[in-house]
């Protein structure tokens, strides 16, 4: 059971939290979304990365203080290397690595999304 | 009658057990007299008694073979008033006054088992058995079921478990976790202590010490092995920073050290006190982890190596110097390394008579074999068991100059008698716990042993659990590495700057030559004889000839060997098994051992009972049951209850010697004709509130709400982001910016956490507030054409709301004194009132509606007589008629879509082009063609009943009931095209090989197709 530090609450047992799957998939607006292909679209709503090291994911302190969070965890080790506000991008050099080399950040749909703009380089 | 303890020694040296208090029990009926401190094993060796199983599949006589938790075949059950506990390990069984324990997998006694006729067939019981036999004809497995099922299986479960036991949980935290008390740690915990930390160490036996308990001929410090645990063990105890736990095996370590151990509380106790547990589950979160879990021997495999009388040779000198037994009394020693030698010694020190020492070494030296010669003990070096002799004891062996290199006899055979055989393959560290934490192994040519590679920061293995053997070694090692590890964490804890790193104690030990010779199938010269009755894993029945016979059918990895032959996979894991069979799998190969690599090991280390692992988490506390204000007054009116999530509903209201659908019938009809009143107060409440509410459920919603007047209702039906649908309800606008959502019963906590995300995730910038008050309001709804006069008659003049109240909408006012928000919706198709009060006063609001109802015959009804009006009028139930695959176009719900509203969630996906495929499965109505006949819910329906199986569905019937109202049987299905179909005839074939139903396809609003009944 992996020991999680809340941004909120400090350490709790992995039990208190949920996972809530890949962070970082920017939904698009009613405007770009229209203008997407069905396949295109269900990229965004379908395709999640799946990688064997450093993943960047929500979870969800469901059973403390119900507040969601952004975490760089490796999926191979378990190993958190960090943990920021979701909304935000990671600052460390591995979440930051993390968050480039996904496929995602070149798919239409983000580039195509409003909300790409608003995420900081 | 009482037997002699004929295999007790004289003298008074034991290490654990105490001669001077005697402890009766009783074993298969008999009664037996141990020492307290005695196993079941130790007592029962006393008496000279070796059987005590018989073995899974082929019902060979076993014996006991081991000292520990590593014991494969002596499997117990040990009964204590009306519960027994199956599968517990004689060598691990504490005995006490009253002890009764029974053998097991034997029928009808241990001495003649019918079933050991398996034994005479065993050709017919090859690898892969299971997967090979009873495969076809398919039909024919529900009859091989029932046999497999007998014959398979161990032990018996008691069926009265719960009613004496009671097992706990609890939590703890340390800085240091050490598992294992024997020497490596002891020094690690005592080197930790100083410095203040926390410090926790379990050890699985009720005695600290390990294997110091019977290698107690070293000295360590100058005193006896024995006097440095005693104290050592004192100084533990006394420090108040740390924790001692005996009888406590640590059976899982998982991600970042959370530790589990189940602690043996009572069970060793002839009167349990009632106020402690059976066992105690320990979880623990440790900053770092010490693993001392020493090492385990492993047995050579050859021709009979499994009867009764052949036992590993570290578990003798245990016995010895433990219990003082010496289980035999014309005994061989067969071994390929050293260690071997020291039960000799061991042996040779009680007074036994060691016939000879049978070393499969060609020239081994080293001071304990110089001691052995000097004693007169011959040894016969380059030699080899080839075979064991005996029908339910070993009586003789067959021997032979053996040569390992080319893995065969070299000389013809002798024979020898004898009565116990020890046998010594070589140590195998416990490695399983690092193993667990997904630790990598290193094969170590040398010491023939998998050890750990210690590379992780969170936890370390020290001692012979990690490959060191040697006492001073080990002591060092233990050591030092607690230096290191607590250095690690020194300044976050603020410990004084630890100490230079100090050196261990010194012992005596003098086995510093630990080189044994490979040697994993001793091979007689006729292998196809001799290695169908040369085991490997005692407590599966596997043997090297299975082994072989698997690579030969391609089962080349290790783990695929594994799952095929089932060795390592019964209830020791292959504690004594694995390393043997992986070396038996390489030599097969032409591979080394660590080509071949090695299974991973997962919890639980030993068996572990489920009723530990759910503690308190049981019956009543297994789940919260929640129950409305209103429950009592439902139970004292007979009402049946139904689960609705954890909610409790009351599902019908049965008077007397009515049935279910009588009652049913009944509720269904007096709510169309007169009123009924349903306990709604399950319904899930969200207050939305904020400045941007209002665009919030905008966007949740598939509808509009932004424009939702003050004090109006609406209907909204919720999608995910895949366009298919997630929850509805009614949602009205209290204020500008408060909102007042209900959801379904069962999804309320899902709709809130989902609002909850988006907002804190997709919509960052709205302001919106959310709190569930499902708990909050109590809710009783009142339908029927009576409805509105009952209200009335509630109400004071000045208070009279029901005038001038449209639908749709919601007015506060007070009913009988209570202030109320009162809903004009209706989920029945009646005119209708939603009543939520204050929950305190819900069976205030419920009892004073029941009485002024009864003379406009008001009717209290439960949840189905709710399902079925619902039904009447076509209504869906969002997880009755949607189950996630579902889109409101789909349900002919196209009206609730905004076309206006530039983005809701949903919105893309339902443009998608597979949306509006026409033949996607469609909610439609369906009336049987017999009125009376209900269609089971779920059922699927065809075109054709006559086509051949399997046959092309058009979908199923989400709902379906005996409307009253109507005197028909009304169903709902989802049919593939259904929305084009109407009018068409479909048939739903019947499991149970009565006629298909045959149905027609209509719309499915049954009753009152206009809406007129709802204003009244």
């Amino acid at each position: 059971m992996l020991r999680i530090k809340c941004p909120f609450c400090g350490y709790r047992n992995e039990s208190e939290f949920s996972c809530g799957g890949e962070a970082h998939i920017a939904r698009p607006s009613a405007a770009v979304s229209d203008k997407l292909t069905d396949s295109t679209f269900s990229e965004y709503l379908f395709m999640r990365e799946n990688p064997k090291g450093v993943f960047l994911e929500r979870w969800c302190h469901t059973s403390g203080c119900r507040r969601w969070f952004n975490v760089a965890r490796d999926t191979v080790t378990h190993q958190i290397y960090e943990i920021y506000p979701a909304g935000k991008t990671p600052k460390t050099t591995i979440g930051k690595k993390a968050y480039q080399v996904n496929w995602r950040r070149k798919s239409k749909a983000e580039v195509a999304s409003k909300y790409l703009k608003r995420t900081p380089k | 009658m009482r037997h002699t303890q004929s295999h007790r020694l004289g003298t008074n040296n034991a290490t654990v057990t105490d001669k001077q208090k005697s402890v009766h029990f009783r074993f298969d009926g008999k009664e037996y007299i141990g020492f307290e401190g005695d196993t079941l094993a130790s007592a029962l060796l006393a008496h000279g008694v070796h059987l005590i199983g018989r073995s899974f599949k082929y019902h060979r006589p076993r014996g006991i073979f081991g000292s520990g938790s590593e014991e494969p075949n002596a499997l117990i059950r040990v009964i204590k008033g009306a519960t027994a506990e199956p599968n517990l390990r004689a060598t691990q069984i504490e005995i006490y006054d009253g002890l009764i324990a029974e053998s097991q997998n034997r029928f009808p006694n241990l001495k003649f088992d019918l079933l050991s006729v398996n034994n005479l067939f065993s050709r017919f019981f090859p690898a892969g058995f299971y997967y090979k036999t009873f495969m076809w004809p398919s039909t024919f497995w529900m009859v091989y079921e029932k046999f497999i099922r007998r014959a398979a299986g161990l032990g018996k479960i008691s069926k009265r478990h719960l009613e004496q036991n009671r097992y706990e949980h609890k939590y703890a935290h340390c800085e240091l976790l050490v598992v294992g008390g024997g020497a490596a740690g002891l020094q690690a915990a005592v080197i930790a202590a100083q410095t203040g930390i926390r410090v926790i160490i379990a050890d699985e036996q009720h005695k600290f010490g390990g294997w110091l308990l019977t290698d107690n001929n070293f000295n360590i410090d100058e005193r006896p092995a024995i006097n440095w645990v005693h104290d050592t063990v004192k100084k533990l105890q006394s420090a108040p920073n740390v924790t001692c736990l005996n009888r406590t095996t640590v059976f899982a370590a998982m991600d970042d050290n959370f530790t589990i151990m189940a602690e043996r509380v009572t069970e060793h106790l002839a009167n349990q006190p009632a106020h402690l547990p059976k066992q105690r589950l320990w979880k623990i979160r440790a900053e770092k982890v010490i693993m001392a879990t020493g090492a385990i021997e492993r047995p050579l495999v050859f021709s009979g190596n499994d009867l009764p009388g052949i036992m590993l040779s570290s578990a003798i000198r245990s016995y010895i110097k433990r219990h003082e037994v010496l289980p035999g009394t014309r005994i061989i020693v067969f071994t390929n390394n050293d260690d071997a030698y020291f039960t000799a010694l061991a042996i040779y020190e009680a007074g036994g008579f060691i016939r000879c020492i049978i070393d499969l070494r060609k020239n081994p030296k080293s001071q304990i074999i110089t001691t052995i010669r000097k004693l007169g003990i011959e040894i016969k070096t380059g030699h080899a068991v080839i075979t064991a002799h005996g029908t339910r004891h070993i009586a003789s062996v067959d021997i032979a100059a053996y040569d390992c290199e080319i893995q065969a006899p070299i000389s013809d055979i002798s024979h020898m008698d004898c009565n116990l055989l020890a046998v010594s393959g070589g140590l195998n560290p416990v490695v399983h716990l690092h193993s667990q934490r997904k630790g990598k192994l290193i094969w170590d040519d040398r010491t023939l042993c998998y050890r750990p590679n210690n590379s992780s920061v969170q936890w370390v293995s020290v001692g012979s659990a990690n490959g060191t053997f040697q006492l001073t070694k080990v002591l060092n090692e233990a050591t030092k590495t607690t230096s290191i590890i607590i250095s690690k964490i020194a300044k976050h804890y603020k410990i004084s700057k630890t100490e230079e790193t100090i050196n261990g104690p010194k012992s005596d030990d003098s086995k510093q030559n630990w080189a044994p010779t490979p040697a994993w199938l001793i091979n007689s010269g006729q292998p196809h004889l001799s290695e169908k009755t040369a085991f490997v894993d005692f407590q599966n029945d596997s043997t090297a000839a299975d082994i072989k016979l698997a690579v030969r059918e391609g089962y080349h990895s290790v783990e695929h060997l594994k799952r095929y032959t089932t060795t390592g996979m019964a209830t020791d894991q292959g504690k004594t098994s694995n390393i043997n069979a992986i070396g038996i799998l390489a030599e097969s190969l032409n591979k080394s051992v660590a080509q071949t690599g090695i299974t991973t090991f997962r919890p639980p280390y030993t068996p572990t009972s489920l009723g530990l692992i759910a503690g308190r988490n049981i019956g009543s506390l297994f789940d919260p049951l929640r129950k409305t204000r209103m429950h009592g007054w439902h139970q004292s009116k007979g009402a049946k209850f139904e689960n609705v999530g954890q909610w409790i509903r009351a599902w019908y209201y049965p008077q007397e010697g009515e049935e279910f659908h009588q009652a049913v019938n009944r509720e269904v009809y007096a709510t169309r004709h007169y009123a009924g009143l349903i306990d709604a107060s399950t319904l899930g409440k969200i207050e939305v509130k904020g400045p941007d509410a209002g665009e919030f459920l905008n966007r949740v919603y598939t509808n509009n709400f932004a424009n939702l007047p003050i004090g109006k209702a609406r209907y909204g039906l919720m999608l995910k982001e895949d366009g298919m649908v997630f929850d509805d309800g009614v949602t009205t606008r209290l204020a500008e910016d408060h909102f007042f959502m209900t959801t379904t019963t069962g999804g309320a906590a899902a709709v809130l956490a989902w609002l909850e995300e988006l907002l804190q995730t997709e919509w960052q910038d709205l302001k919106v507030y959310l709190t569930s008050v499902t708990e909050q309001w109590s809710v009783a709804s009142i339908s029927g054409p009576n409805s509105s006069a009952i209200l009335e008659a509630c109400m004071s003049e000045d208070q009279n709301i029901t005038d001038d109240f449209p639908f749709m909408t919601m007015k506060n006012t007070f009913i009988a004194g209570i202030p109320s928000r009162i809903f004009r919706i209706s989920f029945t198709g009646e005119m209708a009132f939603e009543i939520n009060v204050p929950a305190r006063y819900g069976l205030a609001l419920w009892s004073h509606l029941m009485q002024v109802g009864k003379e406009y015959n008001l009717t209290a009804y439960g949840t189905e007589a709710m399902h079925v009006l619902r039904a009447e009028k076509g209504f869906i139930i969002v997880g009755q008629e949607t189950d996630g695959t579902v889109t409101p176009y789909d349900l002919g719900m196209d009206w609730i879509v905004s076309k206006k509203k530039s983005d809701f969630i949903g919105k893309r996906a339902l443009e998608r082009e597979s949306m509006n495929e026409p033949q996607r499965k469609q909610l439609v109505g369906l009336l049987t063609t017999d009125p009376q006949k209900v269609i089971p819910e779920g059922a699927h329906a065809v075109l054709n009943p006559n086509q051949d199986t399997p046959m092309e569905m058009l979908g199923h019937v989400s709902s379906s009931y005996y409307s009253p109202n109507l005197k028909h049987s009304i169903a709902m299905a989802l049919l593939k095209g259904g929305f084009n179909r109407k009018g068409q005839i479909v048939y739903i074939p019947m499991l149970n090989g009565e006629q298909p139903i045959k149905a027609k396809i209509v719309d499915p609003i049954f009753f009152d197709k206009k809406g007129d009944r709802l204003h009244g």
